[in-house]
């Protein structure tokens, strides 16, 4: 099936974010359209993570707009952005460290649920189909990851690439429309990294899931993004499809160094 | 008015008591993250080792030098056995631990020196000061006022420590990241068992000046329920919020001590005293709802 | 050779979510509930009833209350004692002032008074975590147990604050022997039991891990924390406050605000530590070990003073305990930190392969 990358769907207009004098973001636009895989790049401390904090609500920023789906906001709010469908994952796996992984997929959909606690606690009509009609749906997730064997283990026992991956299916569990990746694929082996970058093509592709990626890896940024957003310093120095990006002089300059 | 002033006064010496435990917390705290609830068992243990010392014959000089090594036992002890067990799990559970280290020597005190009440005399007074009773009409005891310069020596012993000595330095890279320390070859396990032992002399010379007011006694060790809400006021990590803190809730517990419960008996008729255990960790708590980081806390970001 | 779960498929995944998916387990459950239910009111006698069973289930219950809100929510509490207080005055209040109230009725209403006065007290919890937290609960310990005491409304005017029960009647039929109180205590805590385990395996339960493990994770996927920390308290408090109430009615007959101390706070926290932090039967583990072991000390130090010649004195014998307790905290957070529980785990998995090491 090929997809097609259609409007635009989110779209950040000069976003600024402050820490106290700590300029994070400076005046940020770009936008993003449904169905396509955009990447932000950029050094370290260059305000990619801030980005996307402030694109699901858990940062504020003090200026500029967000407008998802013609909707425009002062800032989002996480609760309102998780309604939204937005879903998201960390660049320091935020998983429920106690819970199985089982356990964590079927919490990433708690917002579908809406049987109520009198109603688990007698375990009784409602609350029971409603659980058992999410967990068709999780090991649908399951299945589609590949974790079948590490569904009732504690997520805290596994090794940090499978973690990862649970993170990932945590965030798909909730079947969203946008799904933040905050560098998927820091700290793994070659062969988990192509792992990675099949599940996520395959979900753009056959769910048609919108996906922001934020990615130190030119060569997997390169290849499987659509746009590509530049920071440095928490200014966008560079937009657009890989190529241009490549040869952009300024993003060049932000990666290796002026020439003088 | 006098009278505001004289509860006031009395209300700020005692304040310093309190925050003499709370220093014992935040010695730890900032070293090695844990919020130490045997503090208070500590200020017992002291007090109690230098009163059973002096019993089986020895000066008080010699019974302050051997608690003192007692106490810095106790914390290469708890360093060795305890804390060094539970380098992995979260400070929840570490305070939980030292819920459990705060029994053991509350059983572990009485069993060497005996539990019965005793009183400790350290030389000073606990009366009012003449000159001031005399030209101002106040009562402000000398007692008080010479805690109030151990406290003082004791603050100012302590920051000259840490910032003139290379332990101090130590200790203070230590509190700022265990990982940066231990990196650089900064022995984290002396320096935490070094800590625990500086925490244990605060808790002696707090244990003296309790000890020698209220008698050397298993109340003691509630001075450590005193203290806390000292440090959710002046935060855990803070010594001048410890010394703030602590005269804060010491000035104003005394004066809610005064003027409230007569008000409750207007309108409720009956008896209201015993509000001191409970008003500090109501004033404290309101306090927090205002401003969460404490008095001298920074704001804190997450990051994700 | 007969805890296997070979042969034992699940075809649905209503099967797979069960309580006990294991056959051994549920056959083991049903026996343990006759056991309760029908074998120890024959055969226990009058002490074992009111001085280890019954206390036990109500321990068991109110260490489930705070299991709830510190081990699966994260809010550590150490105020535990003031809300089965609540509980306890809030159901003698219904049972002395409205005229032929259901006891059990009674019950429900001191569960639901606590749990307001626990979402009151988890208030905070929205603006402070952890440690401040933990601190801040100790102005409930403090500020409950002292409204007790000083306001005579609250214990219909008696002296102190001391309260005696009424006798306990449902339908007609008198609670008044051990074992029947016995049998009483152990429905409810039965059945309380039950609904803690539904709710802890759903949702409610998935988000207040979700808030204990990571809340910033919890609320990017759109788990309300505000909404889910005031509701652990609000159970919480709930299971506590009926625990209280059980505990005046049940157990003691006649309570003081006194008796409600940090001292028993910090007994429950030691239930859970011990029995296993985020499980429910660890609740129950816990309270049992809590309960027994001042029990064998008082029988085994005296014994181990005369083999060793040693005069134990009362005294001594009450600071060994304390000292005793002390250790096991801290050794079962070194050794175990999750407790009885998951000692009783390992040891199934073993027994699933054995007599094979793998």
């Amino acid at each position: 099936m090929a997809r097609q990358i259609g409007d635009v769907i989110l779209d950040l207009k000069n976003i600024s974010l402050r820490f106290g004098g700590v300029k994070a973001l400076t005046d940020i636009s770009f936008d993003v359209r449904e169905h396509e895989i955009r990447a932000i790049i950029g050094p370290n401390g260059a305000g990619k993570s801030s980005m996307l904090n402030v694109i699901n609500g858990v940062y504020r920023p003090q200026e500029g707009e967000i407008i998802f789906r013609g909707e425009h906001r002062r800032n989002m709010d996480t609760h309102a952005a998780a309604e939204a469908g937005f879903a998201r994952t960390f660049q320091n796996i935020a998983l429920f460290k106690g819970m199985t992984v089982l356990d964590n997929l079927m919490a990433g959909r708690n917002l579908k649920m809406k049987s109520n606690f009198l109603q688990h606690a007698l375990w009784w009509g409602p609350a029971k189909r409603e659980e058992l009609a999410h967990r068709r749906k999780v090991e649908e997730v399951i299945d589609f990851l590949d974790i079948e064997h590490i569904r009732k283990t504690p997520v805290g026992r596994l090794p940090y690439g499978l973690q990862k991956r649970v993170e990932l299916a945590r965030a798909l569990a909730a079947e969203p429309q946008i799904l933040l990746l905050d560098e998927p694929m820091a700290g793994m082996n070659v062969e988990e990294k192509q792992d990675m970058c099949r599940f996520i093509l395959d979900v753009n592709d056959q769910l048609g899931t919108t996906i922001v990626l934020i990615e130190h890896d030119m060569g997997v940024v390169m290849d499987i993004s659509d746009r590509v957003v530049v920071l440095d310093y928490g200014k966008k120095i560079g937009d657009g499809v890989p190529d241009d990006v490549k040869n952009n002089p300024e993003v060049i300059a932000a990666y290796l160094g002026t020439q003088h | 008015m006098q009278f505001f002033f004289e509860v006031l006064i009395g209300g700020l010496l005692s304040g310093i008591m309190y925050s003499l435990v709370a220093l014992g917390f935040v010695l730890i705290f900032k070293a090695s993250g844990v919020l130490n609830f045997a503090q208070g068992a500590m200020v017992y243990f002291a007090a109690l080792s230098v009163v059973g010392c002096m019993e089986k014959g020895a000066p008080l000089w010699l019974a302050l030098i051997l608690a003192f090594a007692i106490m810095t036992l106790l914390g290469i002890a708890t360093e060795k056995f305890v804390l060094r067990k539970m380098v992995n799990q979260t400070p929840i559970a570490l305070f939980m631990a030292t819920i459990g280290l705060s029994f053991f020597i509350e059983g572990l005190a009485p069993m060497l020196w005996g539990n019965e009440v005793r009183p400790l005399d350290i030389g000073i007074v606990d009366e009012p000061i003449p000159y001031i009773l005399d030209s101002y009409n106040m009562v402000v005891s000398s007692f008080d006022l010479f805690a109030a310069g151990v406290a003082v020596a004791l603050v100012a012993g302590l920051a000259l420590f840490f910032q003139y000595t290379r332990v101090g330095r130590a200790l203070r890279a230590v509190a700022d990241d265990h990982q940066a320390a231990l990196s650089i070859g900064i022995p984290l396990q002396h320096i935490w068992a070094l800590v625990w032992a500086v925490a244990g002399f605060v808790a002696l010379v707090a244990g003296m000046l309790w000890g020698s007011r209220n008698g050397v006694q298993y109340a003691l060790t509630f001075t450590a329920l005193k203290a806390l809400p000292v440090l959710i006021l002046g935060g855990f990590t803070s010594v001048p919020g410890a010394i703030v803190g602590g005269l804060i809730i010491g000035a104003s517990e005394k004066l809610a001590e005064i003027y409230i419960p007569p008000v409750l008996a207007e309108v409720f008729g009956g008896n209201f005293g015993g509000i001191e255990n409970w008003f500090p960790y109501v004033l404290a708590l309101l306090f927090l709802l205002v401003r969460p980081e404490g008095l001298f806390g920074e704001r804190h970001i997450d990051r994700v | 050779m007969f805890y296997r779960e070979t042969g034992q498929f699940k075809t649905s995944y209503a099967a797979d979510q069960q309580i006990f998916p294991i056959r051994q387990d549920r056959i083991g459950v049903v026996l343990l509930l006759i056991a309760a239910f029908v074998v120890m009111p024959l055969a226990a006698s009058n002490y074992w009833f009111n001085a280890i069973l019954i206390p036990f289930l109500i321990f068991s219950l109110a260490a489930i209350g705070l299991n709830i809100l510190t081990g699966y929510a994260g809010q550590l509490s150490l105020g535990s004692a003031a809300f089965m207080a609540v509980g306890a005055y809030a159901a003698y209040n219904f049972q002395v002032r409205v005229e032929g109230m259901p006891i059990l009725v009674s019950f429900m209403l001191a569960g639901l008074t606590s749990a307001g006065v626990g979402i009151l007290f988890g208030l905070p919890s929205l603006r402070i975590k952890g440690f401040y937290l933990a601190v801040a609960t100790l102005a409930a310990q403090f500020f409950i147990v002292w409204c007790l005491t000083k306001f005579p409304y609250l214990s219909n005017n008696s002296s102190s604050g001391v309260i005696s029960v009424p006798g306990i009647e449902i339908l007609g039929i008198k609670f008044d022997a051990p074992q029947e109180r016995y049998l009483l205590v152990l429905a409810i805590v039965a059945l309380l039991a039950l609904v803690a385990k539904n709710m802890v395996r759903s949702t409610t339960g998935r988000a207040w891990m979700a808030v204990r493990d990571m809340d910033v994770a919890a609320e990017v996927i759109g788990i309300r924390l505000m909404r889910t920390k005031l509701l652990a308290f609000a159970i919480s408090s709930f299971y506590c406050g009926v625990a209280g109430a059980l505990y005046a009615f049940c157990y003691l007959g006649s309570v003081e605000p006194d008796g409600f101390s940090l001292d028993l706070s910090f007994k429950i926290l030691f239930m859970i530590i011990v029995g296993g932090v985020g499980s429910i039967l660890g609740s129950f583990l816990g309270a049992a070990f809590i309960l027994l072991l001042p029990i064998f000390l008082d029988i085994f130090l005296p014994w181990l003073s005369a083999l060793l010649q040693l005069p134990f004195d009362g005294a001594t014998v009450s600071h060994i305990q304390l000292m005793v307790f002390g250790a096991l905290i801290m050794f079962f957070l070194i050794v175990e930190p999750h407790g009885l529980a998951r000692l009783w785990q390992i040891g199934k998995e073993k027994l699933r392969l054995w007599p094979f090491p793998h």
